[in-house]
């Protein structure tokens, strides 16, 4: 367990406490307890930089489940600090950030802050994880608690509805994701990633190796909201919008892209993997774009964004793929693909996680994120305005904001596509860089939409509910901070070229690594295709924006009844309906049926055990003699036991267990067991004594209610395991496979434990905690007798009270 | 309907004694011969139930004024302690220790951890037993 | 022996079956209660019967019973009582709550709510 271990389980750790905080300190307000962690973790992982910078890893190990070969390693390289930095980094912002947005009065604190740090350690434990199968683990976790985060607000239908659907899919994901860790484990034979990309090349030509991917990315892809599994995102948006600004720009969908990332040496040669992440990238994109331009809800909008944004990267690192096949170009230019991807990631943190935080302060100040009631805030809000405008021109791709940077970067990547000659790109290249260009208008239409329609046009104050105004300084810091640096970045890029990107591009693609490798961003590259694109996005976008409500009719031309929503409801409906059915099917509520089910289990499995192994065996040697008064007890045995079935009087019932619990005790007698014989005797009188306690209260026996049909049945049953059991008996008696351990205690019970009752010394020495345990169930079966009648007693006389 | 019962409390006064001794001896010579904490337990629940059988719940509740609850409780304690304990002197649990020693009276006798262990047991089944069947008794 | 045992275990087993698929609630904790025994039965009876003295030390014989079926046995014949005490007033109690022993009135179905 080393200091990185910590780091990772800090915000577990610091979980457990939040509810006591927020329980005890209820006048401060609970996220500043918080705050602190993840600031101290960023500064902490900052320290990594100069280490990742010269491509060195820093690795510790702990073991977990070493049987199982896993064990808690986690190590820190250039991909998995760039993570790990903006995990922390916008988690301190987000923080920051909800301190102001949520009122310490209203919303409950505790859970929320809880649920935060949960998901910050998941999203921790899953970036810096080198075993796979606890990487996994993490990963459900982020899972886990962003459902509780999106349904952090349970008493909304929509809240449940939407954090429903993305646990379900992104676990869905997850448990494809698993099987293909598996398959990698059978094939590689260890959980170690490192390991596994050690041996890429022979993984390459397993016949494991295209399930194995496909189910990765299956996990990847229903994570990063890719096309179609993007439904989950829009309805995600019901979360508490610092939960969105964290989850849903910086984190949780971007756990999709390092899985792609960082599985990228091990699949990367393949060409399923290029053209599969390339294409769902690309459709992604699209159709994220597209979709977006129809929302009217602001966050709306912004979710359908972050869906085409990530595309943008899915597809940028399936293209970068390529750059494998091409190792003898010098200056390889499809690295510049990967480049994009990882640049473009850290861009999108931060504009989208301002333009989160804006919309945030929006919903705030006018109660209502709905852009047709919103126009001409720009005079009431100016900071958040230029704060917007910030943003949103970054998504937009203009320049000077680092958005503009990775854009051209991303069409260069695209364009580069066209040079391609392997896996059929020749012919179908065009497309990617034909479908990239119209993402990029409508990207360039809806962050129009989100500046212009919000902050210009008219002031509508009557559909408003409250009279906007600035937001308060402190919820304005954190956006301020990111726009600040979406501007930082994009002047001088190379801020974070050599200490964030190459490092983590140096990760996707290790191979690549050993030539001299530099990143360097500019902005002007003379005129070249990618600034001609960016000119005509930019034209025809603004044409597309001026003209929007003419063609907006094209989203009305799919009808409902075939969106992609509507086809997971159906399919839960139908889920639900078909377990409700499976289940009544045999869950009928009666005890019978229930036992029914065990006896004939028993029968089954017992009886085929029997007749498959051959077990049966009848053997008339060695046995007892049988004495006359001995045959005369088992007869009254047998008779007690059956007329019991027969009688109707309740006393003569319990008279005949009492009789046949005393013969019992005389067999003890006779087979030298004379602590059974005691014992057996007592409980026998002890216990009729209790029933006929008992018996006053309980009801006349019934025969006449069982039908024929019904008792032909039970005598079928209760005969079928009568005969199993004297089956197994009769073989356990003939069937000596080992010898007895009880020369063990025999011999060894009076000189270690110093007695002479052999049986005694068992109970109370040999096997003593068996005694202990059992007294301790005694005691439990004594107090539910005492709570079955006594709390009945209290119950009954509150109820008189209330009278 | 009122019986007498005459006869039978006062066999029952010698009796539920004898027993109760008997269960004892039962009881403590549960190492060597058969008996231990179980039967000795049972059979003196048994002689507690003769005196409820003969006289009433109140009767014997003020003749004997235990609350078997805590007696399982206390029974549980000893026990779990017993076996706990072996930790004190740096064993395994469950480690018992016997010893023999020259009394006066009984001469010769070994003494053993084991009996503490079957106290608790023993305080157990009479806790349990009679729980039961008082509060099944006084819920009447 | 052995044979004749497990033919009255086999028939303990079977009425205890019988009585435990009936409705009533008396009979079913009377078919617990004779499962017990044949339960216990058949673990001595795996043990092999009367091969020896009785496991006392002091007896100093040749050979002793099996000790260790009687020490489970033991311990289950206590828990058994345990078991049934703890059904009886069960059953007692939802007799006196709901006014029935019928263990098809006794359904827990949401359905039936």
């Amino acid at each position: 367990m080393s200091l990185l271990h910590l780091a990772i389980l800090s915000p577990f750790l610091l979980a457990i406490a939040v509810p006591i905080l927020y329980k005890h300190i209820r006048s401060v307000h609970t996220g500043w307890f918080v705050l602190g962690l993840p600031v101290i973790l960023f500064t902490y992982f900052f320290r990594f930089l100069s280490a990742t910078q010269n491509g060195e890893t820093v690795a510790e190990s702990f073991a977990w489940i070493p049987s199982l070969n896993v064990s808690f390693d986690v190590y820190v390289d250039g991909l998995g600090l760039l993570f790990a930095l903006l995990i922390t980094g916008i988690g301190s912002l987000v923080v920051l950030y909800s301190i102001f947005y949520l009122q310490k009065e209203k919303e409950r604190l505790g859970s929320f802050y809880t649920f935060l740090l949960l998901f910050m350690g998941a999203m921790l434990g899953v970036v810096l994880s080198d075993n796979l199968i606890v990487l996994y683990t993490f990963w459900e976790f982020t899972s886990l608690s962003s459902f509780l985060l999106i349904g952090y607000w349970h008493h909304r239908e929509r809240s449940r509805y939407g954090a429903q659907k993305s646990m379900l899919i992104t676990v869905l994901g997850g448990l494809a994701m698993l099987g293909g860790f598996v398959l990698l484990y059978i094939m590689g034979g260890t959980f170690s990633i490192r390991e596994l990309i050690g041996q890429a090349d022979s993984l390459f030509e397993h016949p494991l190796f295209t399930p194995a991917l496909l189910l990765v990315l299956l996990g990847a892809f229903t994570k990063s909201a890719q096309f179609p599994f993007h439904i989950w995102l829009p309805d995600a948006m019901e979360a508490p919008t610092p939960v969105s600004a964290y989850l849903h720009s910086a984190t949780m969908v971007k756990a999709g892209i390092y899985l792609v990332a960082r599985m990228s040496p091990i699949f990367a040669e393949s060409g399923v993997w290029l053209w599969l992440i390339a294409s769902f990238g690309i459709a992604t994109l699209f159709w994220g774009s597209f979709s977006a331009v129809k929302q009217t809800d602001l966050k709306g909008i912004l979710a359908f964004s972050t869906v085409s944004q990530l595309g943008l990267i899915m597809s940028l690192l399936g293209v970068g793929a390529a750059a494998l096949h091409y190792e003898s170009i010098g200056e390889n230019v499809y690295m510049v693909a990967t480049v994009a991807a990882v640049f473009h990631l850290i861009n999108h943190a931060t504009f989208k996680g301002t333009l989160f935080m804006v919309v945030g302060i929006i919903d705030h100040e006018t109660g209502t994120r709905d852009i047709r009631k919103l126009g001409g805030l720009m005079a009431f809000m100016p900071i958040t305005f230029t704060i917007a405008v910030i943003g949103a021109f970054s998504m937009a791709g203009l320049p000077p904001f680092n958005g503009f940077l990775s854009k051209e970067m991303f069409f260069t990547g695209m364009v580069n596509v066209l040079n391609m000659d392997i896996f059929n790109l020749d012919a179908w290249g065009i497309l990617f860089p034909v479908l990239a260009w119209i993402g990029s208008i409508f990207t360039f239409v809806y962050s129009m939409i989100v500046v212009f329609k919000v902050f210009g046009g008219k002031h509508q104050p009557d559909k408003l509910e409250r009279t906007p105004h600035e937001a308060p300084l402190g919820m304005l810091i954190s956006p301020v901070i990111l726009a600040s640096l979406v501007i930082i970045f994009g002047i001088f890029p190379n801020l974070l070229s050599g200490t964030l990107i190459e490092p983590a591009v140096a990760s996707i693609i290790p191979s690549l690594l050993d030539g001299e490798f530099h990143v360097h961003i500019g902005f002007w590259h003379g005129f070249t295709p990618e600034l001609f694109m960016t000119i005509g996005v930019i034209a025809i976008g603004i044409l597309l924006y001026l003209t929007v409500p003419r063609w907006k009719k094209v989203y009305y031309a799919l009808p409902e009844a075939w969106s992609l929503n509507r086809l997971y409801d159906k399919t839960i409906e139908l889920a639900e309906r078909a377990s409700i059915w499976v289940t009544r099917l045999f869950m009928t509520g009666f005890i019978r049926s229930y036992l029914v089910y065990i006896f004939l289990f028993f029968i089954i499995s017992l009886g085929f055990t029997l007749y498959w192994q051959d077990a049966f065996k009848l053997d008339t040697d060695n046995t007892a003699p049988i004495r006359m008064y001995e045959l005369i007890l088992a007869i009254i045995i047998a008779i007690g036991s059956v007329a019991i079935l027969f009688v109707k009087s309740r006393l003569t019932s319990i008279i005949l267990l009492g009789a046949v619990g005393y013969t019992v005790s005389l067999f003890y007698v006779l087979f030298r067991a004379p602590d059974l014989a005691l014992t057996q005797l007592i409980i026998e009188t002890i216990s009729v004594a209790l029933f006929l306690l008992c018996f006053y209260h309980l009801p006349k026996i019934n025969l006449k209610e069982e039908r024929m049909t019904f008792k032909l049945n039970n005598a079928l049953i209760s005969l079928g395991v009568g005969v199993i059991i004297a089956l197994i008996a009769l073989s356990a008696h003939s069937n000596k496979l080992f010898d007895s351990i009880a020369s063990f205690y025999l011999e060894n019970s009076y000189k270690e434990a110093g007695g002479k009752n052999v049986v005694n010394v068992i109970l109370v020495d040999f096997r003593g905690l068996d005694t202990m345990f059992e007294i301790t169930v005694l005691g439990i079966a004594a107090i539910g007798i005492y709570s079955l009648i006594k709390l009945r007693m209290t119950r009954g006389r509150e109820a008189d009270e209330n009278k | 309907m009122k019986t007498n019962d005459l006869i039978l409390q006062t066999v029952t006064k010698v009796c539920a004694f004898v027993i109760i001794l008997f269960s004892i001896s039962i009881f403590l010579g549960g190492h060597y011969s058969p008996g231990g904490g179980f039967v000795g337990g049972l059979m003196t629940s048994c002689a507690i139930v003769l005196l409820l059988l003969a006289y009433d719940l109140k009767t014997v509740a003020a003749l004997l004024p235990i609350d078997y609850k805590i007696m399982i409780a206390c029974g549980l304690l000893i026990s779990a302690s017993t076996v706990a304990g072996s930790w004190l002197f740096h064993a395994p649990l469950m480690t018992h220790a016997y010893s023999y020693f020259n009394l006066p009276i009984l001469g010769k006798t070994s003494l053993h951890t084991a009996v503490l262990f079957d106290l608790g047991v023993y305080l157990v089944v009479i806790g349990v037993t009679m729980t039961i069947i008082q509060t099944i008794g006084e819920s009447e | 022996m052995e044979i004749l045992m497990a033919i009255v275990i086999g028939i303990l087993f079977t009425t205890a079956t019988y009585l435990m698929l009936s409705k009533s609630i008396l009979r079913i904790i009377v078919g617990t209660g004779l499962l017990s025994h044949g339960a216990h039965l058949l673990i001595l009876t795996m043990g092999g019967l009367k091969r020896g003295a009785v496991p006392l030390l002091g007896e100093h014989a040749e050979a002793y019973v099996d000790p260790l079926p009687q020490a489970l046995i033991l311990t289950a014949i206590v828990i058994s009582f345990g078991v049934t005490s703890l059904f009886l007033v069960l059953a007692y109690r939802t007799y006196q709550e709901l006014g029935t022993d019928n263990m098809d009135h006794l359904r827990g179905n949401e359905a039936n709510e």
